[in-house]
């Protein structure tokens, strides 16, 4: 270590470092691809319809065809203080017609809450061909402490379905919504006790 | 020159502790590597022959009372801590053994050791990097160890999520620092791996003697080099998702919650990501241990060499485009799952290449069954087994019934607990005399050989029949109808942990009684740069670079 560097050393030791500068650039870069992987994921689930993921779109359908098929629906909610639930159960539409249905809200708290609604469908490939033109889930919803408010959608089931053939034969889709709380925003690592504690109780029937 | 003759007279040795805390020798460390590893693999394989003592019977034995002496609680309290207890262990022996236990061993310890004196350098590129990779894992392996002692869940101690950390049961199910520990390891452990693949990148593609090009480099600097890579790509975003899951658990982010539109399916695809290179991560190093054993003791050079590199590469590249067969049962479209069945077996075409090469090397060659070759063939033949299992897991309709079953867990053991574990084994046998130039006793050897053998057949086989019989894993406990089979189970991780003392008893009589091993005990077979070297070799080597034809 104290003997002085040759110069074959010092070029040695520079090559070194630019094998190793481009691994680090390398590793940074793929920290970076890890999160972006966050907004891609949810642009590829809104492409694909992965997942279930509904389609968001701004125009009607171009053309209607004969074939019908049922759309059910489904509501719950998760830590919203809230009555939720569809007005009808289901509508029977042609394929490619508009439709619109709506959801009724009664926030049972006594002060104002505000809910976001997140969805799918079942079966989950049917998410591509589910276009949503409106739909109360696409903004955060407040209801004063009382209020009962009618939330409507506006959706058709896309002609193109026929098109896949694990699709084509469907008779229904479901389409569910999850109302959460959205401006809870606390870290889990504080809230002790509430979760945790139910799922070791409920493991209790699977042991001996 | 006058500088390397005065060196050659006291080998510039550093003396004491000093020698070993504040090491840049590339030897040292690889030392500290594999007694880590060896410290590590002994508690990893304790805290599996708990777990198989529970499965013993059906019911729950020991862990209530091992909960109840640990952590201090008593009667309902200590059957549900039992519980949770039972699935933190799980959890710290499978990272244990991945992070602390196969890593070091390979990449720390037996590439450290050997990968600059097999292509002709002096040491590492960064001997100080080098030292910073190992002692970053001490610290590592406590924080993981310690993180079961605290708790995870209320009533509950350790994580209990197995080492595939998914959220929410690792965000929402355990809220307490248990799991923010164990992430911490993980990010430590993954600095380490991180380092260390750089270190091992630059010293391949610069430090290479004269005429050593990439095509006349040793198997086992290939397979070093792929695993770098692989590490590389794949670390960082293991690194990313836990950074996700601790943000999610401590700051309030939603990356992963999918009431304020995240999504936990994501983590399984970083995961994956990470998880299934890191499966070839384990495996490749021991690949190249085993080609190197296999030539030398048929007397042969190894069959269809540059076929044999590049199968690794192939193996490393196609790695990354299979994660999703994980996840066949998360939902992915039927398409999808084509894709990934298909792609998941392409890896059997240069999984085939190698195996087959090995065979064809020892066919028509001149085979002595010393105890590295013993330990090499018994690698390829329980590969083989892991790998059969793994193409039938491959299939995505045969995956809905066996997914989280034995069958898994049979399957993974014998590509790794069984391959990996081997090669180690096999690498131990063959470079012990070159390391510390004494011999061990053949017959010590072999016995734990075969004591493993048996042992790990016995462990591991019959769950494939409970695997496919439906017993799902992960479970403290079973249905009766499941007992024989798990019987023989438990037995036979008792015998592999006797085997385990017979190793280390090895060791012991080796450096007890000293013979001397000479610089090539193995003969004309062994034909890499190590063997022209002194047995141990000199503190520094290679001041004289050597000349490849």
């Amino acid at each position: 270590m104290e003997h002085e560097k040759t110069a074959a050393e010092q070029k040695k030791q520079k090559t070194n470092l630019a094998v190793a500068g481009g691994c680090v650039v390398f590793l940074t870069a793929m920290v970076g691809m890890a999160y972006a992987a966050v907004p891609l994921y949810a642009m590829f689930c809104q492409v694909t319809g992965y997942g279930g993921t509904t389609q968001r779109v701004t125009q009607y359908s171009n053309r209607v065809l004969d074939r019908e098929i049922t759309v059910r629906f489904d509501a719950n909610t998760a830590g919203v203080p809230w009555e939720f639930e569809p007005l009808q159960r289901d509508v029977t539409i042609k394929l490619g017609e508009t439709k619109q249905v709506a959801y009724k809200a009664t926030n049972k708290f006594s002060t104002p809450t505000t809910g976001r609604a997140t969805f799918n469908v079942q079966p989950e490939l049917a998410g591509a061909y589910f276009n949503k033109v409106e739909c109360f889930c696409f903004t955060n919803q407040t209801l004063k402490a009382g209020e009962t408010v009618d939330m409507p959608i506006v959706f058709y089931v896309d002609p193109d379905i026929l098109d896949v053939p694990e699709l084509k034969n469907i008779k229904t889709i479901t389409l569910s919504y999850t109302m959460f709380l959205a401006d809870k925003n606390k870290p889990v690592a504080a809230m002790e006790n509430q979760e945790g504690g139910k799922a070791i109780s409920n493991t209790e029937n699977l042991g001996g | 020159m006058a500088h390397a003759a005065a060196h050659d007279d006291h080998d510039h040795k550093p003396r004491g502790w000093v020698r070993w805390v504040n090491s840049t020798n590339h030897k040292d460390i690889g030392t500290l590597y594999l007694i880590f590893a060896i410290m590590a693999g002994i508690i990893g394989g304790f805290l599996s022959i708990m777990m198989r003592w529970e499965l013993a019977e059906p019911g729950i034995q020991i862990f209530p009372g091992l909960a109840s002496m640990v952590y201090g609680v008593n009667g309902d309290a200590a059957l549900d801590a039992g519980k949770s207890m039972f699935n933190a262990f799980t959890t710290a022996h499978a990272l244990i053994m991945i992070f602390f236990m196969v890593m070091p061993a390979l990449i720390g310890g037996f590439a450290n050791w050997m990968v600059p004196i097999m292509i002709g350098a002096p040491d590492m590129a960064f001997p100080r990097m080098n030292n910073i990779s190992f002692w970053l894992l001490p610290p590592a392996f406590i924080l993981l160890l310690t993180s079961m002692f605290v708790p995870s869940a209320p009533g509950a101690y350790g994580v209990g999520g197995g080492w595939t950390i998914y959220p929410p049961m690792s965000t929402s199910g355990q809220p307490g620092p248990a799991m923010d520990l164990a992430i911490l390891s993980i990010h430590i452990a993954g600095a380490s791996s991180i380092l260390g693949a750089i270190n091992f990148i630059t010293t391949i593609f610069n430090m290479r003697a004269p005429g050593m090009t990439l095509h006349k480099m040793p198997l086992f600097a290939w397979s070093v080099l792929v695993t770098a890579f692989l590490l590389l790509l794949s670390l960082p975003v293991l690194a990313g998702a836990i950074t996700m899951l601790l943000t999610d658990r401590n700051f309030g982010t939603s990356f992963f919650v999918p009431e304020n539109g995240g999504d936990p399916i994501l983590f399984q695809h970083l995961f994956w990501f990470f998880g299934h290179p890191e499966v070839y991560i384990l495996i490749l190093p021991g690949f190249g241990i085993v080609s190197h054993i296999i030539a030398t003791f048929s007397r042969k050079p190894v069959f269809g060499y540059l076929g044999m590199a590049y199968a690794m590469v192939a193996i490393g590249a196609v790695g990354f485009v299979v994660w999703a067969h994980h996840m066949y049962t998360t939902g992915i479209s039927l398409n999808a799952q084509r894709y990934f069945v298909f792609a998941t077996m392409v890896i059997a075409v240069p999984t085939g290449i190698k195996i087959f090469s090995w065979i064809a090397t020892m066919w028509g060659g001149s085979i002595s069954f010393r105890t590295p070759m013993l330990w090499a063939v018994g690698f390829i033949f329980l590969f083989t087994v892991g790998g059969v299992t793994g193409v039938q897991l491959a299939n995505a309709g045969l995956d809905r019934s066996l997914q989280d079953t034995y069958y898994v867990v049979a399957h993974f053991h014998y590509v790794l607990s069984l391959g990996a574990v081997f090669a180690i084994f096999a690498g131990w046998y063959y470079w012990f005399p070159k390391m510390t130039g004494y011999m061990y006793s053949p017959f010590i050897a072999r016995a734990h050989f075969w004591i493993m053998f048996i042992g790990v057949n016995l462990v591991f086989f019959p769950q494939h029949f409970l695997g496919l019989s439906g017993m799902p894993r992960r479970y403290i406990d079973y249905p009766d109808a499941f007992a024989g089979w798990n019987y023989v189970s438990s037995v036979g991780s008792y015998i592999s942990g006797i085997s385990v003392l017979i190793f280390l008893y090895g060791v012991f009589e080796a450096f007890r009684k000293k013979r001397v091993a000479g610089a090539n005990p193995w003969g004309e077979g062994a034909t890499t740069l190590e063997w022209q070297l002194p047995s141990p070799p000199p503190y520094h080597q290679w001041e004289q670079l050597p000349k490849v034809k």
